[in-house]
């Protein structure tokens, strides 16, 4: 991976642009999906709060990272809220009982986990310096390597050094799949 | 392209502007000519009349007089429709399938953007159309909307599931996500050393081959997997309150679907836009071969779509997700098995 970004154009100051457009698109859309009152639109909001998670990915390079929160999000979950909403109730036009009595707890329960977040993020990260470098595209190197050299570097981290966090992941997703099949089946 | 051709610079912006304009000149053409060539003219062959023959020479003038008929018409919609997301269905739908050709190489140089996960971002974009027909189906206000909107829904899931694991047999055996790797893959291999015609993974991966296009069929909602618009049961199912403009843009965005996973396909399966590497045609040369090789390549795979959508009779909602669930993605997951065993082994 090393040597692909050398002698490439920094695109810091674009980069940092569209972060903040994108940033104030998916907090307005964020406010959205808890404050509208149909629950079609709600879900339809969080598809621009997704979209735009994966836009970031994108932003940092991270191509497959988006690729798969673009499939898995919005070409899956979101699919599959509103499939279960159509399913059951999805009245045109507003609702009244959407909201309930725990906006306090809410809010509290909110500004705690930003807090959490935000101490992790900073402790973790918090010197780290992001190189926004776009990639010198007619170099043999990038030809070689740098097309598919962050995919690369993904797979070989999930399949060595994470390979056990990864395979206990899918079990415990495999858990959930059976505990829903026997909550869900009487016989 | 940019640095060579004609001895002219192009700023970035510039060239990106021209691949833009051309793919979707060439995305336009290739599905106009697709729905004259096989929805007028071979479907009408198949049973026995002529299909359009007014419009220019046989016919040939029908579909821009469909469509200035479709421009003309009003918008309606139903009183109590949601009329935002009535509106956005379409475009969503529609801007799923452009993106689709964003990474489709046609040539060495030819392709709008070579991205790194190529065949994974084509998959990717491909499942928002999920989200534009669910939108439609709902804000239509009509149960049979809604219906076909649920049908489109758990269909499109069920056989995304088999595309994305017949494509992983390809990808390990060329090594690669991106789509030019694939075609150089397939292009500069050899059968047991004998690279005269290159190594097409169709001769290898031929049950991936089958699984994908099976699944394309499904994915286009085609017959024998057109329950979502099933017009006996469901009118015309989430299309059923579009009209005018509205309705054009879901038939242009499925024909160039059907041109787009044709596309792909040929890339994956049939070479690509490429040559054998041995036949020794310079990258000049494939400049203009390589577009007329993919385009033929695509219009000979959407003319098998349309054969068994011509031929075959639908079939029952439950018959088609135990075909997904059952069979299709069991025998995919064997094929990347053997195929990853066969990789290791060779």
């Amino acid at each position: 991976m090393t040597g692909v970004l050398a002698a490439s154009t920094s695109f810091a100051v674009p980069a940092n642009v569209a972060f903040a457009v994108m940033a104030v698109f998916m907090v307005a859309a964020a406010v959205r999906v808890v404050t509208t009152k149909n629950v079609v639109h709600a879900a339809l909001w969080l598809v621009v709060v997704l979209g735009g998670v994966g836009l970031n990915y994108l932003l940092l390079q991270a191509e497959f990272v988006a690729m798969t929160q673009f499939l898995v999000y919005l070409g899956a979950v979101v699919v599959l809220f509103l499939f279960g909403i159509m399913l059951t109730r999805a009245p045109l036009g507003v609702s009244d009982d959407l909201d309930n009595s725990q906006r306090r707890l809410g809010v509290v329960i909110g500004v705690l986990l930003l807090a959490v977040l935000s101490f992790a993020l900073v402790r973790s990260f918090g010197a780290d310096k992001l190189t926004f470098e776009a990639y010198d595209q007619g170099a043999e190197v990038a030809r070689a390597v740098g097309e598919n050299g962050r995919t690369q570097a993904i797979s070989d981290s999930i399949f060595g050094e994470y390979l056990i966090p990864f395979e206990v992941t899918s079990v415990l997703l495999l858990a959930a799949l059976i505990g829903a099949i026997v909550l869900a089946r009487k016989d | 392209m940019t640095r060579a051709l004609l001895g002219v610079e192009l700023a970035y912006w510039q060239s990106t502007l021209i691949r833009v304009l051309a793919g979707l000149v060439a995305v336009l053409l290739l599905t106009g000519g697709v729905v004259y060539l096989y929805l007028f003219k071979f479907v009408s062959f198949m049973q026995s009349r002529l299909g359009p023959m007014e419009a220019g020479p046989y016919g040939s003038l029908q579909l821009l007089a469909e469509v200035g008929k479709w421009l003309q018409k009003e918008d309606i919609h139903t009183e109590d429709s949601d009329r935002t997301i009535f509106g956005l269905a379409p475009a969503v739908v529609l801007s799923s399938t452009f993106l689709m050709f964003v990474v489709i190489p046609a040539g060495p140089d030819l392709v709008i953007a070579n991205l790194g996960t190529g065949i994974y971002y084509v998959l990717a974009v491909s499942s928002l159309s999920v989200l534009g027909i669910l939108m439609a189906g709902w804000a239509s206000a009509n149960k049979y909307a809604l219906l076909g909107g649920l049908r489109a829904a758990g269909q499109l899931i069920a056989y995304e599931l088999p595309l994305v694991l017949a494509v992983l047999g390809v990808v390990i055996q060329a090594g690669s996500l991106n789509l030019q790797d694939i075609v150089a893959a397939q292009s500069g291999g050899s059968i047991f050393g004998w690279d005269g015609i290159g190594n097409p993974f169709i001769l290898t991966q031929f049950v991936a081959f089958g699984i994908f296009m099976v699944a394309v069929q499904a994915e286009l909602t085609q017959t024998p997997f057109d329950m979502p618009i099933a017009e006996s049961e469901l009118v015309a199912g989430y299309q059923v309150e579009y009209t005018g403009i509205r309705f054009l843009v879901y038939f242009i965005s499925e024909f160039a679907t059907a041109v787009g996973f044709a596309a792909v396909a040929s890339t994956l399966f049939l070479g690509g836009w490429a040559l054998p590497a041995s036949w020794g045609l310079s990258d000049g040369v494939m400049h203009v071969v390589g577009p007329l090789m993919i385009s033929t390549k695509a219009i000979l795979l959407v003319g098998v779509v349309f054969w068994a959508r011509f031929s075959l009779p639908r079939f029952r909602e439950d018959q088609l997700q135990t075909l997904a669930w059952k069979f299709m993605i069991p025998i995919a997951l064997a094929n990347i098995v053997v195929t990853g065993v066969l990789k290791v082994v060779f």
